[in-house]
């Protein structure tokens, strides 16, 4: 302690004796780190706690006498503590601010009572012990004469069996260990710290004022300095504070806070106390923190600053590495500035060889400078006139002109005018600002291959082909399925190049970028700088290339590039779906030799790419619908007759996309590929299957796919597929496929043969959701039929269902609820649902906020209440479920209507319930339904009021709710159910003689007698009372007439 | 030449050219007749295309620049080394130089490469090769740094034995596993679009080419 104390520690100049501990950093560390050794003295080593000094450690405090609580005796003006010494005197006291503390406790206790002040506490401490040992432990110890402290130690230990002398000895080499920790902590700060010298500070701030000024896009509003004079040493600071290493004062206005007065010196930068006014004095006092240098300061100190630095930090950092190699380092300040420096000779030079190219020069002596010129020059020039133009404001930004990817965009967009009249939308915007913030953290810790990509990109830059070939084969050995190496080829300004060499003339460099793209661009965060660097129509403008190798990577880059909207739009918008169609016209010969040269490749491998691409493509709508232009089906149905399965893989999956187009299922269905698609059911590739079952879940929708899809033998594959439950992207696919081909009958007989109905019910339990839907939709498709209900059943098929009642996926609702509802057909299923409290799962789904789900479970519920046994009793039990089945009448949603209707047919079967209903309101809601054209409405409204009229004076009340004369309406329908539930309400109706007036007035009676010829019973019945009701009516009034 | 003589050489030729047919090694011939031009007609002079001859044509035909690589071109053509590209060297030639298979094509370019001809590229070799390939940058203290860091990532690449040169196994390893390494070193085939003009042109009507040529 003692001489780390005596050596280290930073006293103030003025004098040995009365000296001060000025507020350094590192005399903060070491006060610091004595107060943690006093702080954990007391635990550490309780014995030696309780050693009372040789002498007090005495000094001036600060602190409260409130700051002591127990332990202590607090008197008006003195604090005393209750230990005390062998002779009674207390080990702390405290007097008029003068403190005296006599043993290690103590000193703990001390430290904990003065909290924050700890600090300030241990350096007036120190300043007034300067040799505190001497003073705990008695002049034998003074730490000067080191070198024989360890023998007088032993000295001591010899001589004295003293258990006093022994606790000396503890604290002696205590104290002694923690002074050479000290002396580590010292050394480790010291070694930490980086000295300024006047000529970075001053390059630093040269930099700094050029890219000040008015403006958004400047770091600083101005830096200046505050004294003109500069020393022969480049100090500007008097000479009386260079002495104490300070080198010059400034001036900084931020963007974004007040002016600040700094103070550049040797430790660092710090704020001062300022410019006192008017006169030309500074404060020289430290006011904050030390800071290793300027730009980290202003950093801190206005965020603009740090903002709009960030933007130049890649290129700062980027120069440095550069040139890392040749230089030996120097430190650290210098480094930055000076690279930012050569940074804009650097980018000056870069437009040399654009001159070259302008100028013509010999090719022979200049062949590698101006090769990738040819096609680029126009954009080049721009950029170069650019940044001329912009160097003369000065601003370090403009000469980044040709690296910044959002410059490069700007260029290139303004060369091809043409394009993208659509505007970009906020979300885009905002995408754009997305990657600056992304290289700020990766500048944090960068591994080793960054800075071997940034190399390579440096001779992509700087190389002929010959060179840019081997840095291209060179990059491609690392591994470019990491982020880590992705973002680094970006980040050091590759995607640029890469995208460059796409626009020259050099076929090879073309190929070996590709090669790259191809794979970064798995990374989304890639594939967005690549649309916004305006890679996308380069690369379909290289898809009419002749080299098929180039069509082929370039089809696949699209393919992984086209991953989001923006980029299938922008491969639409610049032809590209034409010439991916284009690339599946490949011709048929499979007997090609094979290609001995790097531009060649076989045709089937460029059909394969480009329906790669398509597959990306064929997300967006729009792209569909070109792709349909193009003439892509009749291609891709040929492909689909080859038998490389990482060639149907792209050509099904763009089918299986496409095929959600109503007029993509006709194409399909037109060009039979529905044979070739169950053909491929059969693959050994699981990826293929489940793309083949995706289109088929798709195509099957219509009635004559689904006969194509059994007469092709499909449906065995299907049903067979459906026993591995493994992968479940494909077993969501095969059970779609089921579901749909069951909605027709002959296909639901083929499955019950194939066993697919057991295993469909063993699917019901621990599958996802998105199976879980497909299957439900199957059973439900299936129950339709007897056998497959009683299957299902026996299979114990019916619980899982009724459990799937609860969920709250609107797709499985609806067809869990038609499936339970196919199953409560089944008196004996509905036995089974009525125990598990299904119907009352049913009606709960009444309150479902989706039409969908109302209507599935209302019709769902008639066959329950047909087949419950006291479906009456049932249906009453549950609390306010009437009132709610009567409300939803007044949905607007057709379905819903028509099922709830249907519903109530059956619920009024129960006197007792239509009773209820009546008084909820039934009868004026159902009339009000009349008007409607809807057929399936008009019958089970037809049917409800029928039953309806069964209570009371209904009759009579639909006649005043004028619900007749819409229904006789119904009558003129093309529909014979309708036809025959109408004549029923109209034979109840009839029951009252204003309806039947009403009737007769709206000319039912010819209607009527047509539908007596009808060949359904039920409908002659009923037509037939309803007549003889008018005419007993009419006869009644002519008698009355007469008499 | 009169016909008949002509006839002759084509048979002779077509029978040693894998890559051409009869009416290519005709076509082949008379370019080069045209070519020699009049130099066939003085006596004691050997009739063939001399080094300057031939470099102006890979030049002007073929695009080439690089004035090491088209003499070692011409040393590939020319078979004998007499300095004279003779009617047989240049079908012979061509045949590699447009339709050689990939693995005649890997000979042929590691034998421009090896410019000592020791069987080995050794680093000097290809430093001599790339020196020019890299834009110099007059703020680095070695200007040849990053020509010395390309031959080292050269090396690092196709380097396969690690003994710090490229045998023919390795260049061959290396152009297998990535085919755009065939012309590590500077461009020593034709590239494929003047390649195609060129076949066009003299395949179709070597008239027409012969007016190019000769205007």
């Amino acid at each position: 302690m003692g001489v780390a104390l005596a050596r280290l520690a930073q006293w103030t100049a003025a004098g040995y004796g009365a000296g001060t501990l000025e507020l350094t950093p590192l005399n903060e560390v070491l006060l610091k780190e004595i107060l943690v050794f006093v702080e954990h003295f007391i635990y550490d080593h309780p014995q030696e706690a309780k050693f009372v000094f040789v002498e007090p450690l005495e000094w001036k405090t600060n602190l409260e006498l409130s700051a002591f609580e127990s332990g202590y005796i607090v008197s008006k003006t003195t604090v005393s503590s209750e230990e005390v010494d062998k002779d009674g005197q207390p080990l702390l006291f405290l007097s008029v601010s003068k403190i005296k503390v006599r043993s290690f406790g103590q000193l703990s206790q001390l430290v904990f009572a003065a909290k924050d002040a700890r600090l300030t506490e241990a350096q007036a401490c120190i300043e007034a012990n300067r040799d505190p040992v001497v003073k705990i432990l008695g002049s034998d110890y003074s730490t000067m004469e080191e070198d024989s402290g360890a023998l007088n130690i032993l000295h001591k230990i010899a001589k004295g069996d003293d258990p006093e002398n022994e606790k000396k000895m503890k604290i002696a080499i205590l104290l002694k260990q923690l002074d050479l920790h000290l002396l580590s902590c010292t050394l480790r700060h010291i070694s930490l710290q980086i000295h300024l010298n006047p000529v970075p500070v001053k390059k630093d701030i040269e930099l700094l004022k050029s890219f000040s000024g008015k403006g958004e896009q400047t770091v600083l509003e101005s830096i200046e300095y505050t004294s003109d004079f500069e020393f022969s040493n480049g100090c500007r600071a008097p000479p009386w504070r260079q002495v104490r290493g300070e080198m010059c004062y400034l001036l900084v206005k931020p963007h974004d806070a007040e002016a600040l007065c700094v103070t550049c010196s040797v430790q660092g930068v710090f704020l001062n106390g300022g410019k006192t006014d008017e006169e030309e004095h500074i404060d020289y006092e430290r006011k904050g923190e030390v800071y290793k240098d300027l730009v980290t300061f202003l950093k801190e100190k206005s965020a603009k600053f740090s903002e709009n630095m960030s933007k130049q930090e890649i290129r700062i950092s980027e120069e440095q590495q550069k040139n890392q190699t040749d230089e030996v380092l120097k430190k650290e300040q210098t480094d930055v500035v000076h690279k930012a420096m050569s940074g804009i000779d650097k980018s000056k030079l870069e437009k040399n060889p654009v001159n070259f190219g302008k100028n013509q020069m010999t090719r022979r002596l200049e062949p590698s400078l101006n090769w990738r010129i040819t096609v680029n020059g126009k954009d080049r020039k721009s950029s170069v006139k650019d940044s001329q133009e912009e160097k003369h404001g000065g601003k370090l930004e403009k000469t980044r002109a040709s690296i910044s990817p959002g410059r490069t965009q700007l260029l290139r967009k303004s060369a091809d005018k043409a394009e993208e009249t659509i505007s970009e939308s906020s979300s885009e915007s905002e995408e754009d600002e997305e990657p600056p913030d992304h290289r700020q953290e990766a500048n944090a810790d960068l591994p080793s291959e960054y800075w071997q990509i940034q190399k390579l990109v440096k001779y992509l830059k700087g190389g002929n082909q010959t060179a840019t070939v081997i840095a291209l084969c060179s990059m491609r050995d690392f591994n470019l399925a990491q982020e880590t190496c992705q973002l680094a080829i970006r980040d050091v300004g590759g995607l640029e190049v890469l995208i460059n060499l796409l626009d020259t003339d050099e076929v090879k460099c073309k190929i070996g970028s590709l090669k790259i793209l191809k794979e970064i661009s798995h990374n989304p965060q890639i594939r967005r700088n690549i649309v916004d660097l305006g890679g996308l129509p380069i690369m379909v403008n290289i898809l009419s290339s002749p080299y098929k190798t180039l069509k082929c990577l370039a089809a696949e880059t699209i393919a992984n590039v086209a991953k989001f909207k923006r980029a299938r739009r922008v491969v639409r918008q610049h032809g590209g779906i034409t010439r991916l169609v284009a690339l599946l016209d490949c011709a048929q010969n499979s007997a090609e030799p094979a290609q001995s040269s790097v531009y060649e490749t076989r045709d089937v491998e460029v059909a394969r790419c480009g329906a790669l691409a398509l597959w990306s493509c064929s997300k967006s709508y729009s792209n569909k619908e070109a792709i349909r232009k193009a003439g892509g089906i009749p291609l891709l149905a040929r492909l689909l007759k080859t038998s490389h399965e990482n060639m149907l893989i792209p050509v099904v999956g763009t089918l299986q996309e496409c095929a959600s187009e109503e007029n993509y299922r006709a194409a399909i269905k037109a060009e039979r590929i529905i044979e070739n698609l169950v053909k491929n059911l059969n693959s050994q590739n699981e990826q293929l299957q489940e793309h083949c079952a995706m289109a088929i879940y798709q195509c099957a929708e219509d009635e004559e796919t689904r006969d194509l899809v059994r007469l092709h033998g499909g449906l065995k594959p299907l049903a067979s597929l459906l026993n591995n439950t493994d992968n479940k992207e494909r077993l969501a696919a095969v059970t779609g496929a089921i579901w749909k081909c069951s909605i027709s009958k002959e296909n639901v007989t083929k499955f019950r043969e194939y066993r697919a109905i057991e295993t469909l019910v063993g699917l019901l339990t621990d599958q996802p959701e998105e199976v879980l839907v497909n299957v439900v939709g199957a059973l439900g498709e299936c129950c339709q039929d007897y056998e497959n209900r009683v299957i299902v059943r026996k299979c114990g098929g019916i619980q899982p269902l009724v459990s799937l009642l609860v969920g709250i996926n609107q797709a499985l609702l609806v067809n869990v609820t038609k499936a339970v509802g196919a199953c409560a057909v089944e008196p004996e299923s509905m036995v089974i649902i009525d125990r598990l409290d299904g119907v009352r799962l049913l009606w709960s789904l009444l309150k479902n906020p989706h039409p969908d789900v109302k209507a599935s479970a209302a019709w769902a519920l008639c066959p329950c209440i047909q087949n419950a046994k006291d479906a009456g009793e049932m249906v009453r039990s549950f609390v306010g479920g009437l009132e709610l089945v009567v409300n939803l009448l007044k949905s607007d949603n057709k379905e819903v209507l028509s099922s709830v209707c249907a519903a109530i047919t059956n619920i009024a079967k129960d006197q007792e319930n239509l009773a209820v209903i009546t008084d909820h309101g039934v009868v004026p809601l159902l009339s009000k339904l009349a008007n409607t054209n809807n057929d399936k409405l008009r019958r089970h409204l037809a049917e409800a009021i029928s039953r309806c009229c069964m209570w009371g004076r209904n009759r009579v009340a639909f006649g005043e709710h004028k619900a007749v004369a819409p229904l006789v309406r119904y009558l003129k329908s093309s529909d014979t159910n309708v036809h025959r539930a109408t004549a029923q309400a109209l034979f109840q109706l009839s029951e009252d003689p204003d309806n039947c007036i009403t009737m007769h007035e709206n000319g039912a009676v010819k209607l009527l007698l047509d539908m007596v010829g009808s060949p359904d019973q039920e409908l002659q019945e009923a037509a037939a009372g309803c007549i003889s009701n008018i005419r007993r009516l009419a006869l009644a009034t002519e008698k009355a007439r007469y008499n | 030449m009169n016909r008949k003589k002509l006839q002759k050489l084509t048979e002779t030729l077509t029978k040693n050219c894998k890559h051409f047919n009869k009416f290519e090694v005709n076509c082949l011939i008379k370019l080069f007749y045209n070519l020699v031009g009049d130099a066939a007609e003085r006596p004691g002079v050997p009739i063939g295309l001399d080094r300057n001859a031939f470099r102006n044509i890979l030049h002007m035909t073929f695009g080439m620049t690089d004035d090491m690589i088209m003499d070692r071109v011409f040393r590939g053509f020319n078979k004998d080394n007499d300095g004279n590209i003779k009617v047989t060297e240049w079908v012979n030639g061509l045949s590699l130089f447009l339709r050689g298979s990939l693995e005649e094509k890997m000979k042929y370019c590691f034998e421009v490469f090896d410019l000592n001809g020791d069987g080995f590229i050794s680093k000097e070799e290809m430093f001599h090769m790339l020196k020019n390939s890299l834009l110099k940058q007059p703020s680095e203290e070695d200007p040849d740094e990053g020509i010395k860091d390309l031959v080292e990532i050269a090396l690092k690449k196709m380097d396969y034995d690690h003994d710090g040169k490229l045998s023919f196994a390795d260049y061959e390893k290396a152009v297998r596993e990535e085919a755009l390494l065939l012309e590590a070193f500077g461009p020593c085939l034709p590239d494929p679009k003047s390649q195609m003009e060129f076949e066009a042109q003299v395949f179709k009507d070597p008239n027409d080419f012969h007016d190019n040529m000769n205007p």
